[in-house]
Order: structure tokens, then C-alpha cells, then sequence
């Protein structure tokens, strides 16, 4: 049986928007070719859980306006806080799904860095956009929810490296959520052209008590030859969006990303990460953490799929579920036949601090090459009493004992994030979190 | 002058009795050794003092300066000026050395009266140096990885840092090198004086050698057997335990396993 789900805009309708923000053909064409897909595709399926009865479809309007900053005084304390207002030379700021601010430096300019939000991009640097949105990583037709992110794209960040560029600061990008009604259809594309190497950290921070929207999030890094992408990311959208997040990369010949996600959302999530090493000597480093609280519903699918020779790709996930938090985590090693001598590496460590919460990790390596080494580790588990107790023997309080563990339980990636103030930023949300 | 008093102590593991009616009185300023074979129950005493959840108190009294420390949640035992330094200290992932010894001073004091985190690093490095240890572990994660001598030298960098009334120290000089013991004594000593009292648990003498103790105790069975002075660890070092044993009519329960 299939169940109808409706969608919120018809193809003329999707024209309309396309051309009232002047975007070029090829863009209107996409995008109204996608919600027609979108109308037939079937959903996806996350591994193990159902989402046969989430809404990921409605919204009460497509578009919320909302006014930019015209300079970061104007910023609330707790978005201060994450941007180190001084040092930080290149920042992007959209506000709900208007472009809020924008700040770029000489330096990169000159190099011919371009660091822009997408919609612009699609107008003024239409040739670059059109080869690589959703064509190399992503396809639209995957499944509904890739063709209704393309058909609806509201907003999100273009951003290019030109060959053998190596920008030395970290780019920081903030996706800020202050309006109820705001739906996030962000599309975040970041090129590393030859030899380039780029750090760019984004962080999601909703100041809304409950959303009525929903978050159809879709990331594409593509690292050509030889090129370095490190790529941060904190999550922390309000409870009563609907979230589908879905990252990949792309990567070439002799390039490399890392990624270090902060998966911090309040709202029911479907999160899938797959990065490709399409190249040869290609690697991966995916470091995630995830805490799961109150009623909330998660599902984090992250993939390695190596077709280069001698690639490599390690994930590293740790979650902290409390309350009746129920959270899925799928770890997937997949080395395709030809990829010889890759290595292929999966740890999975989940933490229970209730007994209402659950959590299953689920790891999985499908190899279909003999000469490739391989590894996993997964643990679901509670806080040990006996740490507690050396902890504690020391004069700290349970609590505080329990604090301490559980923050080191998370380091691995907290101590990843390339923006201080953003790890700073993580920490803090990981404090109110598990209290 | 503060006082730990132990008074006919049972401590069952998993519903098997390992202390038998144990006592000891230990003041500040003096330094008490504990020895004894193997399996007799000297962690088992430790593990208890401090408060270990699986070891269960059947019986007997544990009091520092007449307060019951046997009501005490562990957290409360270390503010009450009690400390372990454990036979086999956990390893914390993720909670670097530093920032764990500072929690565990500032839990010691008030709201709003924290260290200075100046005042804390000057304080650590001073200690650390004093320890002969490398500044660059203060910045490690807690023990992990650590090798069993080091993990040993950092319950001492905790223990001088934490400044507790009552130290408990679980076989501290097995795994040491000679230097290793060395320093460890050294610190020990500088711990020694008017606020300060030590149960050493050793198997050798020659950790004595260095912290020569005020009072030596054999426990055997569950239960401190003999007490003496310094002479007695040197002649358990010489004669081993089965004069003791002989003089008061112990058998040998493993042997007799054996031997059935
Ligand atoms: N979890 C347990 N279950 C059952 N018996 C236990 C457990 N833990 C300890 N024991 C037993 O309690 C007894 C006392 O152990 P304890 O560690 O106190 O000895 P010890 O005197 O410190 O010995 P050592 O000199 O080897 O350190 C031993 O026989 C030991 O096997
Ligand atoms: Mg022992």
C-alpha cells in the first residue's frame, strides 16, 4: 500500500517562485521537473525505523521573510557567543530563509574563493552551480525527499575553492531559526577544486520554544584530486520540525574530508551521511555524536563506500540517549570490488542514562574485494560504576562525576570542531542536553 | 589531630565474607603499614573505606572523628578527608588529567570560592615537577593509556594536589622502578606531618625503606592478625609469613585445598 502524501506546492507554483527570484532557466526547469518526481518517488527507508507516519511533507508557507542584519551588533548574546565577531574574517549568516549577512575577505576574494548563498550563486555563478548541485553526490531522484529538497531549495551556501587555493581560516556559516513557521530547505555545496584545501563549520541554532516547519537539509562536499575538506557542522534544531539531513561526499584521487558533526537536534531526525571515496588513495574521517533526549526519534545512517584503490574511512559515532530518547544508529563499511588494499574502520559506542531510552547500533561492513582490511567495534552501555566511583573518590558529586564522563564520552568530536567558539558553542548545548 | 577508627569490620563480596571483624586506629600524623598475603583482604578494607559499591559492610563501624562514615555516599568520604589511591585506578576517556583535579579541588570548596585557574596551574606544575613528571600528562586524558607505574605517580599527583587527612595506599609501589619508588616516597614524605595520617598496603619492605612507618599490621584472614613496629615488616621481609601463621595456630587454607 502507499500512502499519499501530499505535497505543499504544485510544479506552477514552484515556477513561479523560481522565476520571482530570478533564477536562471535551468534552475525553474530543475526544480519543477523535481516536484513532479517528488509526487511519485517513493520515501526512503532508513534501516530500522519506521517513518511511514512522519510528516515530512507540510509546512504552513514555503518562505518566511525576515530581516538581515545590517551589522552583527544587532546579534542576540547567545549568537555572539559562537562567532568570534573580531577574528572571524569570512561568515555567512541566513536568517530563516532570508540571506542575513555576509562577510568575505579581501584575501579570498582575490583568490577567487567564492563564498556566497546558494540562490545568488545559482544567478551569478549559474555554469559552476548547474555542474555540480545534486549531478555528482546527491541525485534528485533518489527518493521524495531529494526531489522536494531540489524542487523547494529556500536557501543555504555555495561555496568554491579555485585549484591549488589552501585557505588557512576556518569559513563559518550560521543558519539561524527564529521563526516558528520558517521552513529550512537549505542546500549547503561546497567545491574543493585541485589541490585546494578548505575548513568550513556551520552550525544550526533554532531560538524557537516548538516549529511548525520542516528540515529537508542536503549537504555535497566534492573534494576533487588531491584537494582537503574539513567540514563541521552543530545541529541544533527545535523540537517539531520534521529533519531529513543528508550529507555526502564526493571525493577524488588523493583527496580527503573530514567531518565532524555535532548532531544535537531536538526534533525527530532522519540523518544520512555517505561519503564516497571515489578515488584512489581517497579518505574519510566521519566523527559524529548524537544525544537524544525527551520523546524524540532519531535515525543517523552514516556510509563509507570506497571505489578508489587504497582508500580509507573511518567512522566514529558516540550517542547519549536519556529519557525515552530512542535512537538508531546503521555504521555502513562498504568496499566495492577493485577497491584493493582500503581499509575500511567503524566504532559505534552508544550510552544509556535511563532505562526508558533505547538504543541500537548496528554495524555493518559488505566487502566485495578480497585484498582490503576492515574493522569494527559497537558497544551500547551505561555509564560504569566504577569510573563513578573513582570519580567520586576523588570529591565529586555523582553528577559531576557523571558530567565528566559523559563530556569525555563526547570528546572525540567536541575537541574535532576547527571553530573554538563552536566547540565552545557544543559543549554548552551538550550541558543543558544531559543535565 | 583527626582520628579513623575501624571497629569490627565485615565486608562480604557477593555474599562471601572477606573481612572478618577487622580493627585499627589510625591518628594524623602517623603512617601505618598494612601487609599480609595475597587475597587476605587488604583491598578489601581499602575498597571499603572508601566507599566501593560492591563491597558490602555487614557489620562493624568505620568513623573519622566520631562522624559514621559508613552513611557517607563516596564523594562525601573524600570531603570528609578521605582518599584512595587504587591498586588499579580507572581510566576516563575524554576528562584530561587537569581538568579532573581541578573539579576535585573545587569540590572541596564553596560556590563562587573556586581556584583560580592561575593559581591551579601554578599549583600543578609545582607538584608535577616535584613528581618528576612530564607537564605534557597533566593535558592527557585521565590515566588512559597510562603505563602502571605512571598511573601510580598520577594518584599521588592527585593525592598531593587534593591534600585529603587520610590516605589509603593500595600496593603504590607495585610496577615502580627503582627512581619511580623514589619519587613516590618523596612524595609521600612531603605529605607527612600534623594534618596528615597513611595506611600504606605493601608487600615489601622496601618501600618502607623509604617511608619508614610509625606502625606495622599482618592481616590475615580477614583480620589484622599482629601489629608491630618497623622491625616486624623487616622480618616478614626476611622470614616471610609462616612464623606468624605457626605462632598463631593458622592453617593454610589454600594449601589444604591443594592437598584434597
Ligand atoms: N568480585 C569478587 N567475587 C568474589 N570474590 C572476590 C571478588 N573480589 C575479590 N574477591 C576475593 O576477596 C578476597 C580478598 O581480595 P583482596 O583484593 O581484598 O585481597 P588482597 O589482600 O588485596 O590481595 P593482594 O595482595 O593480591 O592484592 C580474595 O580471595 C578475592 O578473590
Ligand atoms: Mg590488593
Amino acid at each position: 500500500m502507499t500512502v499519499e502524501t501530499k505535497l505543499a506546492l504544485s510544479a506552477t507554483e514552484v515556477r513561479s517562485f523560481s522565476q520571482s527570484n530570478n533564477e536562471p532557466a535551468w534552475f525553474g526547469s530543475l526544480r519543477a521537473e523535481a516536484i513532479e518526481k517528488a509526487a511519485e518517488l517513493p520515501m526512503p527507508t532508513p534501516d530500522k525505523t519506521n517513518i511511514t507516519k512522519w510528516n515530512f511533507t507540510e509546512f504552513p508557507q514555503h518562505t518566511v521573510e525576515s530581516a538581515p542584519f545590517s551589522s552583527l551588533d544587532e546579534l542576540s548574546a547567545d549568537l555572539k557567543e559562537i562567532i568570534d565577531i573580531e577574528g572571524q574574517e569570512n561568515l555567512y549568516i541566513q536568517r530563516n530563509n532570508t540571506p542575513a549577512f555576509l562577510k568575505i575577505s579581501e584575501e579570498l576574494k582575490a583568490q577567487g574563493v567564492i563564498f556566497t548563498d546558494i540562490l545568488t550563486a545559482v544567478r551569478e555563478h549559474s555554469e559552476l552551480v548547474q555542474k555540480y548541485f545534486m549531478t555528482e553526490a546527491v541525485k534528485v531522484d533518489e527518493h521524495k525527499l531529494t526531489a522536494y529538497h531540489a524542487a523547494l531549495v529556500n536557501g543555504g551556501v555555495f561555496l568554491y575553492v579555485p585549484k591549488n587555493v589552501v585557505v588557512e581560516k576556518p569559513l563559518q556559516v550560521v543558519f539561524l531559526n527564529d521563526n516558528a513557521d520558517a521552513s529550512l530547505f537549505n542546500h549547503v555545496l561546497v567545491v574543493a577544486d585541485t589541490n585546494s584545501a578548505v575548513t568550513y563549520v556551520q552550525t544550526y541554532v533554532s531560538t524557537v520554544e516548538e516549529s511548525n516547519g520542516q528540515a529537508n537539509l542536503i549537504e555535497e562536499v566534492i573534494a576533487l584530486d588531491n584537494a582537503q575538506v574539513t567540514y563541521g557542522s552543530v545541529d541544533v534544531l527545535a523540537k517539531g520540525f520534521t529533519t531529513y539531513v543528508n550529507r555526502r561526499g564526493h571525493i577524488k584521487r588523493d583527496a580527503k574530508v573530514d567531518w565532524a558533526l555535532g548532531l544535537m537536534n531536538d526534533s525527530d531526525t532522519i540523518s544520512e551521511s555517505i561519503t564516497h571515496l571515489i578515488g584512489d588513495g581517497s579518505l574519510a574521517n566521519t566523527k559524529t555524536v548524537v544525544v537524544g533526549r525527551g520523546e524524540q526519534k532519531q535515525n543517523f545512517t552514516t556510509e563509507i563506500r570506497h571505489w578508489g584503490k587504497n582508500s580509507e574511512g573511518f567512522i566514529l559515532k558516540h550517542g547519549v540517549m536519556k529519557d525515552s530518547a530512542q535512537t538508531i544508529f546503521n555504521g555502513i563499511g562498504k568496499i566495492e570490488h577493485g577497491a584493493s588494499k582500503s581499509n575500511a574502520e567503524q566504532e559505534s559506542r552508544v550510552l544509556m542514562l535511563s532505562e526508558g531510552a533505547r538504543g541500537d547500533a548496528n554495524p555493518i561492513l559488505l566487502i566485495d574485494e578480497d585484498d582490503v582490511m576492515a574493522g569494527h567495534a559497537a558497544s551500547v552501555g551505561r555509564v560504569d560504576p566504577i569510573q563513578l566511583y573513582y570519580l567520586m573518590s576523588r570529591g565529586l558529586s555523582k553528577a559531576e562525576a557523571e558530567r565528566l564522563v559523559i563530556h569525555g564520552f563526547l570528546a572525540p568530536v567536541v575537541t574535532n570542531l576547527p571553530i573554538e567558539s563552536v566547540k565552545n558553542q557544543l559543549t554548552k548545548v551538550i550541558e543543558g542536553k544531559v543535565r | 589531630m583527626s582520628t579513623l577508627v575501624i571497629k569490627d569490620l565485615h565486608v562480604s563480596i557477593e555474599d562471601k565474607e572477606i573481612l572478618k571483624g577487622l580493627n585499627l586506629t589510625i591518628n594524623t600524623n602517623e603512617v601505618h603499614a598494612i601487609m599480609g598475603p595475597n587475597g587476605t583482604g587488604k583491598s578489601t578494607l581499602a575498597s571499603a573505606i572508601m566507599g566501593h559499591p560492591k563491597y558490602e559492610v555487614t557489620q562493624g563501624t568505620i568513623e573519622i572523628d566520631g562522624e559514621n562514615v559508613l552513611e557517607m555516599e563516596v564523594d562525601e568520604r573524600a570531603k570528609a578527608g578521605l582518599f584512595l589511591a587504587m591498586q588499579y585506578p580507572s581510566e576516563i576517556s575524554g576528562v584530561t588529567n587537569a581538568d579532573f583535579v581541578r573539579s576535585a579541588i573545587n569540590a572541596r570548596r564553596e560556590e563562587g570560592d573556586e581556584i583560580s585557574l592561575m593559581k591551579f596551574i601554578r599549583e600543578l606544575d609545582k607538584t608535577m615537577d616535584f613528581l618528576e613528571m612530564d607537564q605534557e600528562m597533566a593535558q592527557r586524558y585521565l590515566n588512559e593509556g597510562f603505563s602502571g607505574g605512571e598511573k601510580k605517580r598520577n594518584e599521588i599527583l592527585q593525592l598531593m594536589m587534593i591534600k585529603p587527612k587520610f590516605a589509603i595506599l593500595d600496593e603504590i609501589d607495585s610496577g615502580l622502578d627503582i627512581d619511580a619508588l623514589k619519587v613516590v616516597a618523596k612524595g609521600i614524605n612531603e605529605m607527612r606531618g600534623e594534618g596528615f595520617g597513611c595506611i600504606a598496603i605493601t608487600h615489601y619492605q622496601r618501600l618502607l625503606n623509604y617511608i619508614t612507618p610509625d606502625h606495622v599490621h599482618v592481616m590475615m584472614q580477614g583480620r589484622v592478625v599482629k601489629s608491630g613496629g618497623p622491625e616486624l615488616a623487616q622480618r616478614l621481609e626476611a622470614e616471610g609469613y609462616d612464623w606468624i601463621k605457626q605462632e598463631l595456630g593458622i592453617e593454610d587454607t589454600d594449601a589444604v585445598t591443594e592437598e584434597a
